[in-house]
């Protein structure tokens, strides 16, 4: 159900962008989202096409860039998959980690069509 | 003719979202009120969290509560302490927005409150990502759940200023490994405040009320001096 509530603002954000550049029309989204931030793609574009039905954006294709988990070990610095984190780092036992990827929840750009004169 | 281009945004999903949340924030500010965002599963205990705390603050501090849900249930039970209290109907969504708390403030009379409390849907997961302006985001996790929740869950653990671990009396007849849950939490989530609790038998308590007067406090000195730096101006 949460996806619900951000394909809405999506929709939102992308139209506001797409306004600003006079679009016509929105052919594609490319969004970034890192392993940490919980959602589910198909899910996203299953409301999208509810959604943008009646929207210069019904068309768009979403696009996931999916950036694994990575977290990184305050007392040693070594880095490891959010999969191998069991509470300590994997390589000295160090109790305190950062996430140091995969926390993304972007839309980075969209592709657009307008229309120029000649 | 037709031109096709590719616009960057480089914007955070949430960025509309997270701007209503500032501007509530900027509101409970200016009244002088410390929120809080609580959050927990269903049946970690939310409910029973603020009919406690109600009872024990109520003679003290000045509270209102808003909670998100589908049905009245938990709003009649916490408005027979004599607080008032707002539902926002969420019709079934799994956590609330800052869209919805808007107009659930606007029906409170944010002057003539110290804490508010503000009682999110039951849910590990998306209500991690919402913002919804409130001061702290309070998470309650109990023993009955499991100790590998912060595993499952890393999210929701660490965006959380405030950890009760709820149902403490369920220690005597559950395994509950506290040292490893911790360890989950602080890992990704250094310092924060924790405190175990039992809302059934009411243990650990008085710590909880106490971290808020304290919140409260330091809220209502903030206010009084932004008060007196306007008027001083």
């Amino acid at each position: 159900m949460h996806e619900l509530g951000i394909t809405e603002q999506l929709l939102d954000l992308t139209l506001e962008h797409a306004a600003r550049a006079q679009a016509t029309r929105v052919t594609r989204l490319n969004l970034v989202i890192g392993e940490l931030s919980s959602v589910v793609d198909e899910s996203i574009q299953f409301y999208w096409e509810i959604m943008a039905k009646d929207s210069i954006a019904a068309q768009a294709e979403l696009h996931f860039e999916r950036v694994p988990g990575r977290l990184c070990c305050l007392a040693c610095q070594a880095e490891f998959g959010f999969s191998a984190f069991e509470g300590q780092c994997p390589q000295c036992g160090g109790a305190q980690v950062k996430v140091v990827d995969g926390d993304q929840f972007r839309l980075d750009s969209i592709e657009i069509e307008n229309e120029v004169d000649q | 003719m037709t031109e096709t281009k590719r616009v960057q945004v480089e914007e955070h999903i949430l960025s509309i979202n997270d701007e209503l949340a500032a501007g509530l924030r900027s509101r409970l500010d200016a009244a002088g009120v410390f929120a809080i965002n609580l959050m927990a599963s269903p049946g970690g205990g939310k409910t029973s969290l603020i009919l406690r705390t109600v009872e024990a603050l109520k003679d003290d501090l000045r509270l209102a509560a808003v909670d998100g849900d589908v049905v009245p249930v938990d709003v009649e039970k916490i408005a027979t302490q004599g607080i008032q209290v707002e539902l926002i109907n969420t019709g079934g969504s799994c956590h609330l927005e800052a869209h919805m708390l808007s107009p659930a403030l606007d029906r409170i009379d944010l002057d003539a409150v110290d804490l508010l409390i503000v009682e999110n849907v039951g849910n590990l997961i998306c209500p991690a990502s919402f913002q919804l302006g409130t001061h702290a985001n309070v998470v309650i996790a109990s023993i009955p759940e499991g100790d590998d929740k912060p595993y499952k869950y890393p999210t929701m653990f660490r965006g959380a200023d405030v950890l009760l671990l709820n149902k403490i009396d369920y220690l005597a007849v559950q395994e509950f490994d506290i040292d490893y849950f911790r360890r989950g939490v602080e890992a990704l989530n250094e310092g924060l405040t924790f405190f175990p609790v039992s809302c059934r038998t009411g243990e650990g308590l008085e710590a909880w009320y106490d971290w808020l007067r304290e919140q409260v406090r330091k809220t209502t000195a903030g206010s009084a001096e932004a008060r007196e730096l306007v008027q001083g101006s």
